[in-house]
This record gives structure tokens, C-alpha cells and sequence, in this order.
């Protein structure tokens, strides 16, 4: 298990370091002086600050040592400079990383346990119409823009009915502090979290249907029906524990879309997190936010990642064995 | 093929999607030519709601322009980026697939790891620093989506390449002495062709959405009016002129929904095997 795990990691940071060159290769691929591209809009017109930065970043050296420069400085937490905000890129990401993990993880787990329990609903009702009205909201879920039913919740929930906050993170100036200030945040939680986990909803649905089926049609749950025990405790200590694993597996895969799809409901919701950082920076063209975010977000991806393959190795033992 | 399209047809839901895809195609493609007017022109007073005014059927956007003509110059956008990125993607994918699968050994650990990264790393991010630092434009926008959508592509070439090279016509032709290249091209590619073709009426799908995102974002083409774009624009003006976002959304939301209804209608009619499977 800790051999797994340590195996895991050890990908994880090598990802990491691809991505720190990925990002180095983009900013001298784009048009124009990297100096330029390095301080965004905010330098683009003093030639005396674009060449401190050009001696800083050793842009006058070969390509291998600058890039063994910026390695190196990202790997001490130094993302770069936000010029336009005058702060430490990592000082940024640090202050909003709180917000959308938060959103990213309450939308992770609302969209899993609802997406299994109606997945689980729809297999048992193959063919009748409880199946088919599942099915469908899970279709037009699946097609539906992310951006837009985030529009389209705050005008109908916020803007209409009046039942839930439409923007922000708590209520500005209302100074709410213990319980009352969990519960302001909770109530502006509610809506950007449903929204982005609308999505994955439809998706863990229809793969858990299409899983419960499968496993269904397995000899062991032949055999268990003709132990006579009731199709309630087959269907959920025979089919749904084995049905599972995939469902896990997809929930790893798609942790990359949830963040990514942070940057749209924050953008909507006026979320204070990283998402929302990244839609203020594509406006001013701030290049090193812009990368920080890719590179941390990137980071929350591996992250999730690793916490779904632990999550299976407890679940489905036959791994631990071939370990 | 003939039984293909009776298995396809007897889906309603894909002749469902068929029939929606269809009317846009219609009006991407002949729309133009009925209403040639620039979708950017000003054309009555700003916030007319539809149905107030003759001749602005949708009603006008927050400067004046008409959201029929928006509607109308957007489906041809949004079909062209959609259609024209799953064909680059599929340009991409499918060699790294079929290379890593036919070779296997060190060509496919390395095309896989390749692939791997790519999949990992959060792809709509990517997408919005790759157009950011490229300034968008519609080559741009089109090449990005490729770039972030060929991985499962490649998963998916090489895994049926590898069922398929073990297989006897294979062997046949590996001893009648034709080359790797003309196997690949000729005896494996297309009989791995109907999953291919079922991801990619998918993708098509994903990549709307892909570019409805980015173009709401402020990340689309400045030069061509898209969906994406009325929703962002509309975005602030919200609670005065709802219907500026509701209307475009509605297309994206029809457009897709056909789309993924005839992706499932096409795995249905062309892996019979599979769905009876998971039936």
C-alpha cells in the first residue's frame, strides 16, 4: 500500500515538472519579448524594467539555463510576479486556493453520491419509466453548457425566487462570525456547487446504470437470486459493491473537468477562487497568473487523482494482493 | 450497412437528433445567404425583448444588434469549430494510437505516456492558457480544442489495434510482404473504423461546447459573432434582459443534445455486440 502510494507520488511530481516546462516552453512560444509576455500589460511600455527582468530571468542565456532558472524557482514556490496586482503569483493562489477547493470538492461529492444513487434507481427500473425520466434529465444534463444553467439557476433562484445568494462567497459587510458565518458561506455554497456538479451527476449516472446492468448478468448474482435472498440486499451488497469500481476509476478521470469547470462557475458566481483569478487575468493579460493557475490546478488534479486510487485499493482488495 | 442504418433508424432518439441536426445544418449553411447583414450591425434600438418589434423576431442585444442574425452566423461558427477540431484531433489521435499499438515495446510505452500527461493535466485550463498567450482567432481556437481532446483518440485506436494486428487476415498480410504502413493503413484502420466514428460524432459535441466556453470566457474569434459570445456578452445584463442569454443557450443546449443522440444512436447500429451487453 505505501510502496503504491509513494509509487503514485513519485508520477505525480514528474507530471509537475513537465507541466513547469510546458509552461516555460509557452511563454517563449508566444509572440513577442518573453520579458514582454513575463510582465503582461503592465511593463509593456519601460524599457528599463523589461531588461531588469530579462537579467533576472537570464534571458540572455541559453534556452537549458533558463529554463533550469525558472525549474528552480518554481519548485521554491516562486511562481513569478503578478505585475498588474503587484503581489507574488503564489501569494495570489494561496489567498484564493481555500474558495475553490471548497467548491471543487462539495461539487465532487455532491455530483458522485447523487449520480450513484440515481444510476442505482435507473438499473433498478430498467425499462419503465422512472428509467426513462432518469435517463433523460441525465441526458439533457450531459449536454447542457456548464455556464449557462450556472446562468440560469442565479436568474431563476436568485434573481426570481429570491431563495439563495447569486454571487460572492458570504455576505459582504455583514461581519457574521462561528456558526452564523458557516452557515452565509453554506447558503452561497448551495447554488455554484450544484451547478458545476450538475454535470458530473449526469455523468457518474449513466456510467453506474450502464455498470449496475453489466454486473447484474454475472453468475454470482445468478447464484445469489437462487440462495433465494431478497433483491434489495443483492442489489446492493451483490451488484452495486462490484459495480462500484468503475464508477471510482470515471470519478479520477474526470477530476480534471471539475476543476477546469471551477473557472466557469467561479466566473458566473463571482466565486473568490482560482477559477475567477484565472477569467480576471485572461482580461489583462497577466501571463504569470495565468500559468500559476494551470500549474496548481493541475496540481488539485493529481491530487484527486491520488485520493481516488487509494479510495479503490480499500475498496476492491484483489489489488492489494497483486501488489 | 444496410442493417446499420435499420438498427439506427429504429432508435427514435438518434432520428430525434438527426432531425435537430439537420435544421442546423440548414440554417448554418443557407442562413447566410437569406440574411447577409453583419451580425455585429446595429439594427434597431438596444434590449427590444422578441416578439415586440417587425423585423427583430428575437429582438436586439445590449447595443442594437439582432439576435436572429447572431443565432443564424453562430450555427455556421459553432459547427465549423466543432466538426473541423474532432477532424484535427482524429489527425493527431489516431496515428499516435495505431503507432503505439501496432509497434508496441518502448513506441508505445513512450506514445502512451505521451498521452497520459495529456490527459491528466486539466484540459480546459490548458485551453484557456493556450489562447490567452496565441491571441484568439479562429485557427487557434480550432487547433486548441485538438490539442485538448485527441488523448482518448489515441486510447481508444490503440486498443483496438492491438485486438486487431493478432488477427489472422493480419498475419496474411504481414507474410504476403506488404509493408507496416499499408497494414496499418489498409488491413487495421478500417475495421477499427466504427468506434472511431462513434467517438467522434461525441467529440463533435464536446467541442461545441469546448468553444461556446471559451468564446463566453472572451477567448472566441473578435472577427466572428458565436454563441458562446451572445451569452457572455449578455452575461451582465442579466437580470434586465434575460432572454439575451436564454436564446443562445437554448441552440448551444439543442445542438449538443442532437449530437450525443445520435452518437449513441451510431454505437447502437454499429457495435450491435456492445449494446447488448450493457443493455
Amino acid at each position: 500500500m505505501i510502496r503504491f502510494i509513494l509509487a503514485r507520488l513519485v508520477k505525480a511530481v514528474v507530471i509537475l515538472l513537465a507541466i513547469l516546462v510546458l509552461n516555460f516552453t509557452l511563454i517563449h512560444m508566444a509572440p513577442g519579448d518573453p520579458a514582454a509576455v513575463m510582465a503582461g500589460e503592465a511593463g509593456a511600455t519601460d524599457e528599463q524594467f523589461l531588461e531588469d527582468l530579462r537579467r533576472r530571468f537570464g534571458l540572455d542565456q541559453p534556452f537549458l539555463v533558463q529554463l533550469w532558472i525558472y525549474v528552480k524557482g518554481a519548485i521554491q514556490l516562486d511562481l513569478g510576479y503578478s505585475y498588474r496586482r503587484g503581489m507574488p503569483v503564489a501569494e495570489l493562489l494561496w489567498d484564493r486556493l481555500p474558495a475553490t477547493l471548497l467548491l471543487t470538492g462539495t461539487a465532487f461529492f455532491i455530483s458522485i453520491i447523487l449520480g450513484v444513487i440515481a444510476g442505482v434507481a435507473a438499473a433498478a427500473r430498467q425499462g419503465r419509466w422512472g428509467d426513462t425520466i432518469i435517463s433523460t434529465l441525465a441526458l439533457l444534463f450531459y449536454a447542457t453548457p456548464l455556464f449557462w444553467i450556472a446562468l440560469m439557476s442565479v436568474l431563476l433562484f436568485s434573481v426570481v425566487l429570491g431563495w439563495l445568494p447569486g454571487f460572492g462567497y458570504e455576505t459582504v459587510g455583514a461581519n457574521y462570525t462561528g456558526i452564523e458565518r458557516v452557515i452565509d458561506i453554506g447558503r452561497h455554497l448551495i447554488l455554484p456547487a450544484t451547478t458545476l456538479g450538475l454535470f458530473f451527476t449526469a455523468v457518474y449516472m449513466r456510467m453506474t446504470r450502464a455498470s449496475m446492468l453489466e454486473v447484474s448478468r454475472l453468475d454470482f448474482v445468478k447464484t445469489a437470486r437462487a440462495k433465494g435472498l431478497k433483491p434489495r440486499v443483492i442489489q446492493r451488497r451483490h451488484i452495486l459493491r462490484n459495480a462500484l469500481l468503475p464508477v471510482i476509476t470515471l470519478a479520477g478521470l474526470q477530476a480534471g473537468q471539475i476543476v477546469g469547470g471551477a473557472v466557469l462557475t467561479e466566473t458566473v458566481f463571482a466565486w473568490p477562487g482560482i477559477g475567477r483569478l484565472m477569467f480576471e487575468a485572461i482580461n489583462q493579460r497577466d501571463y504569470n497568473v495565468l500559468l500559476g493557475v494551470f500549474f496548481v490546478s493541475a496540481a488539485m488534479v493529481l491530487l484527486f487523482n491520488l485520493i481516488t486510487d487509494i479510495i479503490y485499493v480499500l475498496v476492491d482488495p484483489r489489488i492489494r494482493i497483486t501488489q | 450497412m444496410i442493417k446499420a442504418w435499420k438498427r439506427f433508424a429504429q432508435n427514435h432518439g438518434a432520428v430525434i437528433g438527426l432531425i435537430i441536426l439537420l435544421l442546423v445544418v440548414l440554417v448554418a449553411v443557407l442562413g447566410p445567404m437569406f440574411f447577409p447583414q453583419s451580425p455585429w450591425r446595429m439594427v434597431n434600438r438596444p434590449f427590444l425583448p422578441p416578439f415586440a418589434v417587425d423585423g427583430v423576431p428575437l429582438g436586439t442585444d445590449a447595443v442594437g444588434r439582432d439576435v436572429l442574425i447572431g443565432l443564424i452566423h453562430g450555427a455556421r461558427v459553432s459547427l465549423m469549430v466543432g466538426l473541423v477540431s474532432t477532424v484535427v484531433a482524429l489527425l493527431i489521435g489516431v496515428p499516435i494510437g495505431a503507432l503505439a499499438g501496432f509497434f508496441g515495446g518502448w513506441v508505445d510505452d513512450a506514445l502512451m505516456r505521451f498521452t497520459e500527461f495529456f490527459q491528466t493535466i486539466p484540459s480546459f485550463a490548458l485551453a484557456i492558457v493556450l489562447l490567452a498567450i496565441f491571441q484568439p482567432s479562429l485557427f487557434y481556437i480550432i487547433l486548441t480544442i485538438a490539442i485538448v481532446s485527441w488523448p482518448p483518440v489515441a486510447r481508444l485506436v490503440r486498443g483496438e489495434v492491438l485486438s486487431l494486428r493478432t488477427r489472422e487476415y493480419v498475419e496474411a498480410a504481414i507474410l504476403s510482404g506488404q509493408t507496416n504502413l499499408q497494414i496499418i493503413l489498409r488491413q487495421v484502420l478500417p475495421n477499427a473504423l466504427p468506434p472511431i466514428i462513434v467517438l467522434a460524432s461525441l467529440m463533435v459535441a464536446t467541442a461545441i461546447l469546448l468553444e461556446s466556453s471559451l468564446s463566453f470566457l472572451g477567448l472566441g474569434d473578435p472577427n466572428v459573432m458565436s454563441w458562446g459570445y451572445m451569452i457572455g456578452a449578455a452575461r451582465t445584463v442579466l437580470r434586465t434582459a434575460w432572454w439575451l442569454s436564454f436564446i443562445p443557450g437554448i441552440a448551444i443546449l439543442l445542438t449538443v443534445l442532437a449530437l450525443n443522440l445520435i452518437g449513441e444512436g451510431l454505437n447502437d447500429a454499429l457495435n450491435p455486440r456492445l449494446t447488448r451487453r450493457s443493455e
